[in-house]
């Protein structure tokens, strides 16, 4: 009994927070046809975010995966003072508000600060340009790799390093042999959860990209633009696209990941 | 290669692993290093491959000195008691693994791979994962692959330990045998003072971080250097606060010298053994004698019989000296 209440909870609550609402966009995207639909994510503004959201999200993800990989190893294998801390800074970007993160950026960044005028003065642009976008969306994306890494690393233990270790492998070729085919899934798993949240990032950007259009203007932006300018059918056509390319890449994902032993 | 440990200490934050151990290990020996749990007899293993750093002394292996090496300089083969096999790797790619390592030619690999399987009976296994073979043949897997790469010494941490009895007595009696054939100084640790008795020419005995004593199994059975090694190297009892092993108490039909009033409490017939649990001075002895023994005294629970110490009873400290027996530096 208990067992059919869990799950009935379980997909009502999923149904009415995502499956629905999810699903009511689908279908009001191709209300006027797919014809419709295909001008309204091509036209040059829409071309131009696809852009700039690709290339701040696969920088954001080649950073996090590399400070995720190297970060997970140090808190797994390695012992040292403020491990704890260092395991709750990795968690902040999922208490703390986007927007928030955005107006720390500024304040950081913004051209009339010592950092900001110095990068100025050589020419680059880091606030309301790709840098700062990319640092916002590597930061709210942040813990993802980790968390995904994390518990692998720490189920697989030490004792296939120590016995490559032992037998001759250095501390690089113990990591691409033995470490590396262990993890990888983990891996990949966290990079697309990285790569689908760096996409739908909104908060952050909003805040740091000045939201200039065919320059820093991202695909949730867009959203946003055309919504607020009476354009529901454009909002629709842009969101239904999100969605699709997060999901497909999940479900790509799940039937492309073998079951492990 | 011989291998040369001086002063080593090494501690766990509070915990003292190991306390100043000084050891030296001959080539071409099986050498056990036997201890209860939390001796610190692992933790001396792992030193000797380097997978600790000494908090103090050194490592020297054949007089070169090997204390800062990092393990994969050491050239040591490593046996770990939960097998470490590379779990995305087929058998034969696991054995290569520390040849392709270090580079050799595909031909060379290819043929050592074969050669090993062959010597630990896996060459049907060759493409198998390791997680589609047993307990026994994952561990023998491992032991082809540490010594794939000829190592100078071959270490081994509790190997049998993951593994039920019947596979654990097959694969001593194999690992012996296999030590014969290619008498690469050998050092396994275990806290099975049968398996040590029965695989190893010599034996070191750790508890506490320290060595207690270091001997054949024949020399520390007989000539055990305190009560600690006598207990844990066979069966003890305690007569009038004097260890003793049960089968070196004899039991007499009457008073003689040096004898003691005991009430007999059991007999348990263990087919040819006969085990007498005994009353004396109202603590408890117990006694292996042979059925013969007990049958000729007529030994049955309730009647009072007289023992006494066997003349040339084994008794703790009463060490003499072994050509195997090298002096221990203790503390």
């Amino acid at each position: 009994m208990t067992r059919y209440l869990l799950r009935f909870v379980a997909l009502f609550y999923l149904a009415f927070l995502l499956v629905i609402p999810v699903g009511v966009v689908f279908r009001r995207t191709f209300a006027n046809g797919f014809g419709v639909f295909w001008d309204s994510i091509t036209t040059p503004e829409a071309v131009h975010a696809f852009k700039v959201t690709l290339i701040v999200a696969l920088v954001a993800v080649a950073l996090n995966t590399v400070f995720g990989v190297s970060v997970s190893l140090l808190l797994v294998r390695r012992n040292f003072r403020g491990k704890r801390v260092l395991n709750l800074l990795i968690d902040l970007p999922l208490a703390i508000s986007p927007v928030v993160v955005g107006l720390a950026l500024i304040l950081v960044y913004g051209r009339l600060t010592p950092v900001g005028e110095w990068f100025g003065n050589r020419g680059i642009d880091i606030l309301y340009a790709i840098p700062a976008m990319v640092m916002a969306t590597a930061f709210v994306s942040l813990p993802l790799v980790v968390r995904e890494l994390v518990p692998v690393l720490e189920e697989i233990g030490t004792d296939q390093e120590q016995a490559a270790s032992t037998l001759g492998a250095s501390a690089f070729q113990t990591f691409r042999r033995i470490t590396l085919p262990a993890i990888r899934w983990a891996l990949v798993y966290g990079i697309i959860l990285t790569f689908a949240r760096s996409l739908g990032e909104f908060g952050a950007i909003a805040v740091v990209s000045g939201r200039i259009r065919n320059e820093t203007q991202t695909l949730t932006l867009l959203v946003h633009e055309r919504y607020t300018n009476f354009d529901q059918e454009g909002a629709y056509a842009i969101s239904f696209t999100l969605a699709f390319i997060a999901i497909v890449s999940m479900v790509v994902l799940t039937t492309v990941r073998p079951k492990e032993r | 290669m011989t291998i040369e440990i001086t002063n080593i200490t090494k501690r766990f934050g509070d915990f003292v692993a190991l306390d100043n151990v000084s050891l030296e290990i001959p080539d071409g020996d099986l050498t056990a290093l036997l201890g209860p749990s939390g001796g610190g007899k692992s933790t001396l293993l792992r030193v000797i491959a380097g997978l600790e750093t000494p908090d103090d002394g050194s490592v020297a292996f054949s007089g070169e000195d090997a204390t800062g090496l990092p393990p994969q300089r050491r050239n040591v083969g490593f046996v770990f008691q939960h097998y470490a096999a590379f779990k995305h790797m087929s058998v034969a790619r696991n054995v290569a693994f520390g040849l392709e390592i270090r580079k050799r030619p595909k031909a060379e690999i290819e043929r050592r791979v074969k050669e090993l399987l062959e010597l630990v009976h896996l060459e049907a296994f060759a493409h198998r994962r390791p997680s589609q073979l047993s307990g026994g043949q994952r561990q023998r897997m491992a032991l082809a692959r540490a010594l794939a790469v000829e190592p100078r010494v071959l270490l081994l941490d509790e190997p049998f330990g993951a593994l039920d009895a019947q596979v654990r007595k097959e694969l001593r009696v194999w690992l012996r045998r296999l030590h014969d054939e290619i008498h690469v100084t050998t050092v396994f640790v275990t806290h099975d003072q049968e398996e040590a008795m029965d695989v190893a020419d010599r034996i070191v005995v750790i508890a506490n971080g320290r060595v207690e004593q270091i001997g054949s199994p024949d020399d520390l059975y007989e000539h055990p250097a305190n009560d600690f090694v006598m207990s844990f190297l066979g069966p003890v009892t305690s007569l009038n606060g004097q260890l003793v092993r049960p089968h070196d108490i004899e039991l007499l039909a009457g008073p003689e010298p040096g004898s003691a009033h005991a009430t007999v409490v059991r007999v348990v017939r263990l087919g040819f053994e006969t085990r007498v649990e005994l009353l004396v001075d109202g603590s408890d002895v117990w006694v292996q004698t042979t059925k013969e023994t007990a049958d000729r005294l007529g030994i049955d629970a309730g009647c009072t019989i007289h023992v006494r110490p066997a003349a040339d009873a084994i008794r703790p400290g009463q060490r003499q000296p072994s050509p195997l027996a090298s002096p221990v530096a203790v503390g």
